[in-house]
């Protein structure tokens, strides 16, 4: 076992992108993912990989997009407002169904916001992230050793699925550290991509790497075929971590920073004999239904609790489709929810039922 | 059990307060305990406040950021204005007071007036007030085994800037001989 280390989320997650074999990296600089892009910016040239800064965000997506057409692993890292300029080319790899890693390392908003935490780019990573029916994988870790993990993770369900995969972090997963321990280089799972554009000395046919049909009844099926994709990925792929869930009155639902802010109030409102539970998404996309479900079978009302105003918790309401009540408890624009906040929903709700 | 260190340490960019918490961390890692280190960040970390959040602890550690310490490091008067009211009952508190002339009424904490940056100005280890402050706080709260603090900031201290190790070491001993 490698000795841990204590490292920034930022920086744990790119060195482990490296171990993962990525060793193309095309970003453009933002507050609070900094340390990402600079780590890479030290390693990448020391191991013969691509680190390039564009001139904006469009020019990296787009840069990403033709280096996993080529077939390598490859990625990109922002912070929310630049992961908005992404969005056009982030629906152009969907639509050619090229895998790549795609990190938000969120902040407030809307507009330029801010630069504290946030989770207010759940709507945007999981329902509309660019024009056209689409999906990304998206994984949503809380600690820096899943930073590091999950990195692996999505570069491996990426190429399985052919999918675009985003890490869902957030200002402080990634400027934080914790001890970590990074895998032993060699022990990378590369799948092979018959599909890639590369050069063959004419011994097969081309491959085409596109996003463009004009026939709409050639479109139409595309995009049909690309949806069993997704069926299949949300019917094997769905994860969460379940916290004392089993015997739960109350399920909190919460993902990333702001699940480790609920694992606390679920600690204390326990040493106060309040029944409560923690379902945490860890794929946001595909959402963790059936947990959801399961769970609505013994608890009588869930408590979803994000650093927005309200995103995640359509998801909980859909999955629930009415059979429990569903609380939300929210901070947002930059602001950590404390243990206390949430504590006293806990409270308010075990009240009431 | 061992009880939990909820550490704040707080003061302007540069007094080396991230670094002085990091040694904590690595020490706290050093026995194998959970950590968890988070620093303000943005443009205040240019002259402005710096704070970092450090968590010791057994068990596994949930919201990293601390409202309400039992421990904290200020190293100015903005930082001792700001946290000296957020400290638990019964907390214990390190003031650098070459930096802060002021003194507070609470009587439910242990609070201890350091004058750290002159004694680092007298001792030739200029810049090591955080360092001495630190010692002190392991004299007085013995939040990890004297080896493990020797550990974590050897940890700290970078190959190329060995010479640094013994200065800290100076400063650490400073802190606890105060």
């Amino acid at each position: 076992m490698a000795e841990k280390v204590l490292m920034k989320g930022n920086e744990a997650l790119a060195e482990a992108a490296i171990c993962a074999g990525c060793h193309h990296f095309f970003g453009y600089p933002i507050t609070p993912q900094t340390e990402l892009a600079a780590y890479m910016a030290k390693k990448m040239p020391k191991i013969g990989g691509t680190y390039l800064q564009a001139e904006s965000e469009l020019a990296s997506i787009n840069m990403v997009l033709g280096a996993a057409a080529a077939g390598v692993r490859t990625m990109t890292s922002t912070s929310s407002p630049g992961l908005s300029l992404m969005t056009e080319g982030i629906s152009y790899i969907a639509g050619c169904d090229l895998p790549c890693l795609i990190v938000n390392v969120q902040r407030g908003g809307p507009g330029l916001g801010g630069i504290q935490p946030s989770q207010a780019d759940y709507y945007q990573a999981t329902k509309a992230t660019g024009h056209g029916d689409f999906q990304l994988i998206v994984l949503a870790p809380s600690t820096v050793q899943e930073m590091v993990d999950m990195v692996f993770l999505a570069f491996e369900l990426g190429e399985k699925y052919r999918m675009p995969a985003m890490l869902f972090s957030d200002g402080l997963l990634g400027q934080m550290m914790e001890p970590v321990e990074l895998p032993e280089p060699g022990t990378v799972k590369v799948s092979d991509k018959p599909w890639a554009v590369t050069g063959h000395n004419n011994e097969r046919t081309h491959n085409i790497v596109n996003s463009l049909y004009l026939e709409p009844d050639l479109l139409e099926k595309t995009v049909r075929a690309r949806y069993e994709r997704y069926a299949q990925c949300q019917a094997t792929e769905q994860r969460c971590e379940e916290l004392m869930v089993d015997d739960a009155d109350i399920v909190l639902v919460a993902y990333g920073a702001s699940s480790r802010v609920c694992r606390s109030a679920v600690v204390e409102a326990r040493a106060q004999g309040i029944k409560v539970g923690m379902i945490r998404p860890i794929t946001v996309w595909p959402f963790p239904v059936d947990a959801i479900k399961k769970a609505a079978g013994h608890a009588k009302a869930f408590l979803t609790v994000e650093m927005s105003m309200g995103q995640m918790v359509d998801d909980v309401r859909l999955a629930l489709d009415g059979a429990r009540p569903t609380y939300f408890y929210g901070r947002t624009g930059g602001m950590i929810p404390s243990p206390a906040e949430v504590l006293e929903e806990i409270k308010k709700i075990q009240e009431g039922i | 059990m061992r009880s939990d260190l909820n550490l704040m340490l707080a003061g302007f960019g540069g007094q080396g307060l991230l670094f002085a918490g990091k040694v904590t961390a690595y020490a706290g890692l050093m026995e194998g305990r959970e950590i968890s280190w988070l620093p303000s960040y943005g443009p205040e970390m240019r002259g402005g406040t710096a704070n970092c959040s450090v968590c010791v602890s057994d068990n596994p550690i949930g919201s990293p950021l601390i409202l309400n310490p039992n421990a904290l490091i200020a190293m100015n008067l903005p930082s001792f204005d700001k946290f000296i009211d957020t400290v638990v009952p019964g907390g214990t508190v390190l003031v650098d007071s070459t930096m802060v002339e002021k003194t507070t009424e609470r009587t439910d904490i242990n609070v201890f007036y350091v004058p750290a940056t002159k004694m680092a100005d007298d001792n030739g280890i200029k810049g090591l007030a955080n360092i001495i402050l630190l010692g002190k706080l392991f004299k007085e709260m013995q939040f990890c085994s004297f080896e493990a603090l020797m550990k974590g900031l050897e940890k700290c201290v970078p190959a190329s800037k060995a010479a640094m190790l013994e200065s800290n070491k100076k400063a650490l001993q400073l802190g606890m001989d105060f």
